[in-house]
C-alpha cells in the first residue's frame, strides 16, 4: 500500500486525458483472438447489416427457372429450391438472428443485473429471489421454451403479425429462461461490495438506497455484467438457431439461419453444400462472440490489466 | 454432513411441488384438444363422455391433484407390484399418454436404452478424452498442444449441435460411406456382425455429443489443474524428491478433480435431456425425440411427465454434486 501513492504521481500527466475505458482497450488490443473475434464479428455485422445495399436482390424473390443452381456470378452461393437466392436470403437470416440475439441478451442482462443487485443489497429479499433464481436453473428449459413457443405462437401472431409476433415471442422466451447465471454473478459481486468502506462512507452521509444502487453498486458491477451479456449473445443465437432447426421458430418465408439450416437438411442428399453456409455463419458468429468475452473478462479485471 | 443431507433433501421437496405445478399450469394454457383427431362421426354425447373418462372439464386443481397422485403413488406401486410380484395396484388408474394410448411409464421404459446407449456412451467417451487433455494443457500450459486444445474446445463450444451432426452426416453419411445417418433401433445385437452394425450406428451421434462434453470438461480440468499447481504443497512434494509423475498424477490431480467431479455429476441431467436435437438429427427415438413427438402432437400427459422427470434428475445430481463436494474436499464443512 505504501508505494502506491509514489507510482501514481509520474503516471499522472499520462492519464490526464484518459479514462479508465482506454486501459481497457489497451489490455483488450493485446489478446489476439479476441481483436480477432472483434473483427470477424464485426464483419458479419457489417454484412448483414449493409450486404442488402450492394446486393439488391430479394430474398423473397422466386425465380422458378434458376432452382437449384450452383454458385455462379448471378449467384455466389447459389439457389435454393424456389430459385431464391441464397447469399440474400443469408443476409436477410442474419439480420434476423443478430437482432435475436441481440434483443434477447439485452432483456436477459436487464432482468439477471435486476435481480441480483436487488438480491445483493436488499437482505430481505435475498432469499426470496435467490430460491426464485435456483427454482429457474432447475427447470429444463429447452422442453419448457419449446411448449412456451408452441402455446403463444398462434396468440401473439394473430396480434403482432407473424414475423412480429414470432420474433416478440422468442426474444422474451430466450430472455426469461437465461438471466439465472447473471443474476447468481451479480448477486456475488453486490454482496462483496456492500462490505467495502465507500459503501460506508456514502451510507454515513445518508445516501438513499437508489442513488447508492445507481451511483456506487452499479458502476462496480458492470464488467461481470458486461461480459455475461457477450457470452449471452452467443447463447441466445443458438438457443434461436435450435428453435427454429426444431420447426419452432420463424416462419418458411423470414428465414433465420437456423431455419435455413433446417429447409437445408431436406435436400442434404443431392445438395450437401447448401447445410454449410447458415452452419458456418452461426459458427463463426458464436466462435468471435465467445472471444471477444474471453478478452473483455481479462481487459475488465483490473488484476491482470497491470501486467 | 447427514443433517445437511436431510436439510437439503427437505427443501427439495417444495422446490420439486413448485416445478410440478409451474409445469403443470404452463401447460394446462395449451389451446389443443385431445380429442381433435377422433372422427367426426362420434356423437356428440359420446364425445362428451369421453372428455368426462379423461377428466377433461373438472377444474386444473382436480387434474393436478390428479396427476399427482398417479405420479407419486399409483406409479411408484405399480413399480412395486412389477418387481415383487403383489397387487397393490390393482384397479387404479396410471397415467396415460393420449398419443399413444398406453401408460406413459410404458413408453418410457421402452425409450430409456436407446438414450442411455447412445447418450450416456457419448458422455463417458466424454470424460475420458477430456481428463487427459486437460491435464496435459495445464501442464504444459501456453504449448502448442494448449493452444491447439483451447482452440478445439472453442470450436466444441461454438459449433451447436445442429451443425456438427449434419456436417457428420455430410462427411462420413454421403461423402464417405461410412456409417448410417439414421439410427436403426429394431436392430438386434445377437452376433458380431450386427455388434459391429450397433457400433457403425452410435458413431455419428456419439461423436457429435462427445465433443460438447469434452469442450467444457477440457476447459474446466484446465483451470482446476491450473490452480492447484502452483500451490506450497506441490512444491513441497517436489522438494521431497517425488517424481514428476508422482507429483502431477498424485498430489495435483486427486485435488483438481474435486471440483470436475462435482461438474460431471452436474451434467449428468443433461444425459437425459440436453440430446434432444441430437436425436432428432439421427432419428434416434430415444427419451428427447420422445418428448419432441409429444410436444408437436399435443400429448400434455406425457409432456407434463417427462418434463418432471427432467427436473427430478437436475435437482437430484445438484444435491449429489453438493454431497460430493463435501465428501472429497475435507476442507468444506456443512455443519
Amino acid at each position: 500500500m505504501t508505494d502506491a501513492p509514489i507510482a501514481a504521481v509520474p503516471a499522472k500527466p499520462d492519464t490526464s486525458g484518459r479514462s479508465q475505458w482506454w486501459d481497457v482497450w489497451d489490455q483488450f488490443k493485446s489478446h489476439k483472438g479476441a481483436l480477432f473475434g472483434a473483427a470477424v464479428f464485426g464483419f458479419i455485422v457489417l454484412s448483414v447489416t449493409l450486404g442488402p445495399l450492394i446486393w439488391t436482390l430479394e430474398p423473397t424473390f422466386i425465380d422458378i427457372r434458376a432452382r437449384n443452381a450452383g454458385a455462379s456470378m448471378a449467384h455466389p452461393f447459389g439457389t435454393d429450391q424456389l430459385g431464391r437466392d441464397i447469399l440474400a436470403r443469408m443476409m436477410a437470416g442474419g439480420q434476423v438472428s443478430i437482432a435475436v440475439g441481440l434483443t434477447a441478451m439485452l432483456i436477459s442482462v436487464v432482468l439477471g443485473a435486476f435481480i441480483g443487485v436487488v438480491a445483493g443489497f436488499f437482505r430481505r429479499l435475498d432469499t426470496f429471489l435467490m430460491g426464485l433464481t435456483n427454482l429457474f436453473l432447475a427447470l429444463p428449459l429447452l422442453p419448457l421454451l419449446l411448449v412456451m413457443v408452441m402455446l403463444f405462437r398462434e396468440t401473439l401472431a394473430r396480434s403482432f403479425g407473424p414475423e412480429m409476433g414470432t420474433f416478440i415471442l422468442i426474444v422474451s422466451a430466450i430472455g426469461i429462461t437465461s438471466w439465472m447465471q447473471t443474476a447468481r454473478i451479480v448477486r456475488g459481486e453486490v454482496l462483496a461490495l456492500k462490505e467495502r468502506e465507500f459503501v460506508l462512507a456514502a451510507r454515513s452521509i445518508g445516501t438513499p438506497s437508489r442513488r447508492m444502487i445507481l451511483r456506487h453498486i452499479l458502476p462496480n458491477v458492470l464488467s461481470p455484467i458486461m461480459v455475461s451479456a457477450t457470452l449471452g449473445i452467443a447463447t441466445a443465437i443458438i438457443t434461436e438457431s435450435a428453435l427454429s432447426f426444431l420447426g419452432l421458430g420463424f416462419p418458411p418465408d423470414f428465414p433465420t439461419w437456423g431455419r435455413l439450416l433446417f429447409d437445408a437438411i431436406d435436400y442434404l442428399q443431392q445438395y450437401p453444400e447448401r447445410v454449410f453456409w447458415p452452419g458456418l455463419a452461426i459458427s463463426l458468429t458464436v466462435l468471435s462472440v465467445n472471444y471477444i468475452g474471453d478478452g473483455l473478462r481479462d481487459a475488465l479485471d483490473p488484476r491482470i490489466r497491470g501486467r | 454432513m447427514l443433517t445437511f443431507f436431510i436439510r437439503r433433501l427437505l427443501t427439495a421437496i417444495p422446490t420439486l411441488v413448485l416445478i410440478s405445478l409451474i409445469i403443470f399450469l404452463l401447460l394446462d394454457l395449451a389451446p389443443g384438444d385431445p380429442l381433435a383427431d377422433q372422427p367426426l362421426s362420434i356423437p356428440p354425447e359420446v364425445r362428451q363422455r369421453m372428455r368426462d373418462a379423461l377428466g377433461l372439464d373438472s377444474p386444473a386443481y382436480v387434474r393436478y391433484l390428479l396427476w399427482a397422485k398417479q405420479f407419486f403413488w399409483v406409479e411408484p406401486l405399480y413399480f412395486l407390484d412389477w418387481v415383487a410380484g403383489t397387487n397393490f395396484s390393482d384397479g387404479m388408474q396410471r397415467i396415460v399418454s393420449w398419443q399413444f394410448r398406453a401408460p406413459v411409464f410404458d413408453i418410457i421404459v421402452q425409450r430409456i436404452p436407446q438414450t442411455l446407449w447412445v447418450v450416456g456412451l457419448a458422455y463417458l467417451v466424454g470424460v475420458i478424452i477430456a481428463l487427459p487433455i486437460g491435464i496435459i494443457s495445464a501442464y504444459k500450459q501456453y504449448s502448442w498442444f494448449d493452444q491447439v486444445g483451447t482452440f478445439v474446445s472453442m470450436i466444441g463450444f461454438s459449433v451447436p449441435p445442429f451443425f456438427s451432426g449434419v456436417l457428420m452426416i455430410v462427411f462420413f453419411a454421403i461423402m464417405l460411406p461410412w456409417f448410417p445417418s439414421i439410427y436403426d433401433t429394431t436392430l438386434v445385437v445377437d452376433d458380431f456382425q450386427s455388434l459391429g452394425q450397433q457400433i457403425r450406428q452410435m458413431t455419428l451421434p456419439v461423436m457429435v455429443l462427445a465433443l460438447q462434453t469434452t469442450a467444457q470438461l477440457s476447459r474446466f480440468m484446465r483451470a482446476s489443474m491450473l490452480d492447484n499447481l502452483n500451490h506450497d504443497y506441490v512444491r513441497t512434494a517436489r522438494a521431497k524428491g517425488m517424481t514428476e509423475k508422482v507429483v502431477v498424477l498424485v498430489h495435483v490431480l486427486r485435488n483438481s478433480l474435486i471440483p470436475v467431479v462435482t461438474v460431471i455429476a452436474l451434467g449428468i441431467p443433461s444425459i437425459f435431456g440436453g440430446a434432444i436435437i441430437t436425436e432428432q438429427i439421427f432419428k434416434v427415438n430415444g427419451l428427447g425425440q420422445l418428448l419432441i413427438t409429444a410436444i408437436y402432437a399435443n400429448d400434455l400427459p406425457m409432456v407434463q411427465t417427462l418434463a418432471f422427470i427432467f427436473a427430478v434428475l437436475i435437482v437430484a445430481c445438484n444435491l449429489i454434486a453438493d454431497m460430493l463436494y463435501g465428501l472429497l474436499d475435507p476442507r468444506i464443512r456443512y455443519d
